[in-house]
């Protein structure tokens, strides 16, 4: 039978559930956001006692399900007030499935703040220790000291100093395959993990079993047309493998929807510099992979090894967000420059999208120059990596800068930092960031493939007619996906060919035995999104607040010279539904 | 009678191609015939944009056009 895992911080005790029955069904982002509606007062402050950290792997997970190696966290995020999901590749979330764990769900705090605290979970249960020498660590040193204490096959969940010192900013993080990191983003969650005085978490998966099938043949059949449709669409067969997700700044540059200068322009001069067609040249020149996975069973691949320019290692996972955000809305012409804030950034434990679009912020306020990488780096490293009385105030990200400097365009809803899309010029994105759950959150609805890439048909980006349709398909489509396990770039070929969503849904059937159709799976979609909408509400973030920043409404953008200009009412029909 | 286009590659387009060109064509001249002109399999084009705003194979070009051809392509 499938476990719940229940540690208690307050008294370090651990209790080793069944899975009740209703949680059958359900996975990743459906079985956390379940768990901290029905468990998490939504008043609660996000860092005391009260606030829940669920971690759930995919109903996928642990199966040789292509690209089913991403696994979610949850609870009331510090940053938003609201409910917060947010997923990762990495090691872990095979390994849980596996074990047949269903969620680890961490409960409480100690009441002392002088001790820290490391947890290790098996197949033979759960050990919560003292733990004193990775504490003051960033993350890669954490690795390294949890490889060679505990070996270098164990699954690693960590925060490094943003963690520790309760920064909105802060992220979890998770080993790799190849040892490197990947992270569970948004919404301050490392501050979470941190509250409760958890420095790191291992995963060890010795002396488990494959993970049984009801139906092993139907399984295979399933996969293979699952993967076949991968590999057969344009985007996840080729695009996305080839430049990874960076290829999206010449396109977004292209139709003016590129955030430059924090939010002054939708096109950036220097685009070509920072563009996935540059990356990938130099990644090839300098010996690098442009290629490479996130987690074991990735048939996509949109991640890569990018080394300096003498052929050492300086990042990976360089996604798109990143990069515009430092290569466009902060200015910076320099791919090198990016690619070690984000090796110092993912070292860390902060954001990749919250910490630089706050840079963005802090640069319009003058407390640095648009472009001026270099301070970006010493600030990320000297105050925020030392949390100085500066780095407390730019750990507490975007919302917070620009409170603290009087800036009044401040690119963010529910206090969470905008990404890479424009909604000025890309309309149907900038309903989803209003109306997501999550606060701004282009992944919960990306009707940036509909409205610019042309995938799962065409809705012009700069009218606004169809988009709240479009971001209400979408993100009731990404909660279902979200719950598999399952990479969300599969969407892109799930979108074009007809074969992908219903070879998921057989998969599940065969791995479970049920009898679930696509309407069940839509349904699912459905009913995450409205337990988490009633969890906002009664957390006190209520319509008033699916909305944009007021500038979006009184600033041109050019190219186009088009202003946010969404009804409210037209904004609150997406929760008719 | 001739006018100029400028036309814009990009991604797998660009190999063996440009990146950008200021191209003379006669006038009447469509979305496809450039594409056909350069070569590029008209099935493989995921997006046209001309000025920033989307468009299809048949539309005919005029002066001073800016036109950006992509493969499909994703991200996020
Ligand atoms: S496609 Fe990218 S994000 Fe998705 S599983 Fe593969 S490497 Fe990870």
């Amino acid at each position: 039978m499938p476990k719940v895992i229940r540690i208690n911080m307050t008294d370090l005790s651990v209790r080793t559930d069944e899975a009740p029955e209703a949680w059958g069904g359900l996975g990743g982002r459906a079985l956390t956001s379940t768990v901290v509606a029905a468990e998490v007062p939504p008043t609660c402050h996000p860092l005391g006692p009260n606030n829940k950290l669920v971690f759930a792997p995919g109903l996928l997970s642990g199966t040789a399900a292509g690209n089913a190696g991403r696994m979610s966290a949850g609870a009331k995020s510090p940053l938003t007030g609201t409910i917060k999901e947010s997923n990762a590749g990495g090691t872990c979330g095979r390994m849980l499935g596996r074990l047949d764990i269903k969620a680890i769900i961490i409960e409480g705090q100690p009441a002392s703040t002088d001790t820290w605290y490391q947890i290790r979970i098996s197949g033979e249960g759960v050990v919560i220790e003292p733990e004193a020498e990775t504490v003051g660590m960033n993350n890669f040193a954490v690795l390294e000291s949890v490889a060679r204490r505990y070996g270098e096959d164990k699954g690693v969940i960590t925060i490094g100093s943003a963690g520790e010192n309760l920064m909105m900013i802060s992220n979890i993080s998770t080993r790799d395959p190849e040892g490197k990191l990947r992270s569970f983003g948004r919404g301050g969650l490392g501050a979470v993990m941190g509250s409760k005085r958890i420095k790191f978490i291992t995963i060890d998966q010795e002396g488990t079993r494959p993970v049984p099938l009801v139906d092993s043949a139907a399984f295979k059949a399933a996969n293979m047309v699952f993967t076949k449709a991968l590999k057969d669409h344009p985007v996840s067969g080729q695009g996305l493998p080839t430049y990874g997700t960076a290829v999206l700044v010449n396109i977004l540059h292209e139709i003016g929807g590129l955030p430059t200068r924090n939010f002054t322009s939708g096109q950036c001069e220097h685009h070509d510099m920072i563009s996935g067609e540059h990356m990938y040249d130099t990644i090839v020149a300098r010996g690098g992979e442009p290629t490479h996975g996130c987690s074991l069973g990735c048939v996509i691949q949109c991640s890569q090894v990018y080394n300096d320019k003498d052929g050492n290692y300086l990042t990976s996972g360089f996604e798109y967000e990143t990069i515009w955000a430092y290569g466009a809305d902060c200015l910076i012409d320099n791919l090198d420059l990016i690619a070690e804030c984000d090796n110092v950034m993912d070292d860390l434990g902060v954001d990749s999208i919250e910490t630089p679009v706050m840079f963005g912020v802090a640069m319009e306020a003058g407390l640095l120059k648009f472009g001026d990488g270099t301070e970006v780096l010493r600030m990320l490293r000297e105050e925020i990596g030392k949390a100085t009385p500066l780095g407390r105030i730019l750990g507490g990200g975007t919302g917070h800068v620009g409170k603290t400097y009087g800036v009044a365009r401040v690119p963010v809803v529910k206090n969470q930092a905008i990404p890479a899309y424009d909604p000025r010029s890309v309309k149907g994105i900038g309903v989803t960031y209003a109306t997501t759950t999550q606060g701004a959150d282009h992944t919960a609805g990306y009707a940036v493939a509909t409205n610019v890439l042309n995938v799962g048909g065409k809705v012009d980006p700069l009218s606004n007619e169809g988009q709240v349709e479009l971001s209400r398909n979408l993100q009731i489509a990404t909660a279902a996906i979200d719950s598999t396990g399952l990479c969300l770039f599969i969407a892109f070929p799930a979108l074009d060919i007809a074969e992908c969503l219903p070879a998921t849904v057989d998969m599940l059937n065969a791995r479970f035995g049920t009898k679930l159709t696509m309407d069940d799976v839509v349904g699912l979609g459905k009913t995450v999104l409205k337990l988490e909408h009633e969890f906002n509400l009664a957390a006190g973030i209520g319509p008033e607040q699916d909305r944009l920043p007021e500038f979006f409404e009184l600033e041109a953008i050019a190219p186009h010279n088009v202003k946010w200009d969404m009804e409210q009412k037209e904004l609150a029909s997406f929760w008719n539904f | 009678m001739v006018m100029w286009v400028t036309v814009k590659l990009f991604a797998t387009f660009r190999e063996n191609r440009f990146k950008e060109a200021r191209r003379e064509y006669p006038p009447g001249t469509t979305v496809a015939d450039v594409a056909t002109g350069l070569e590029i399999d008209h099935d493989l084009i995921g997006m046209i944009f001309i000025h920033g705003r989307a468009a299809e194979l048949d539309r005919v070009l005029e002066e001073g056009d800016v036109l950006a051809l992509f493969p499909l392509l994703g991200g996020g």
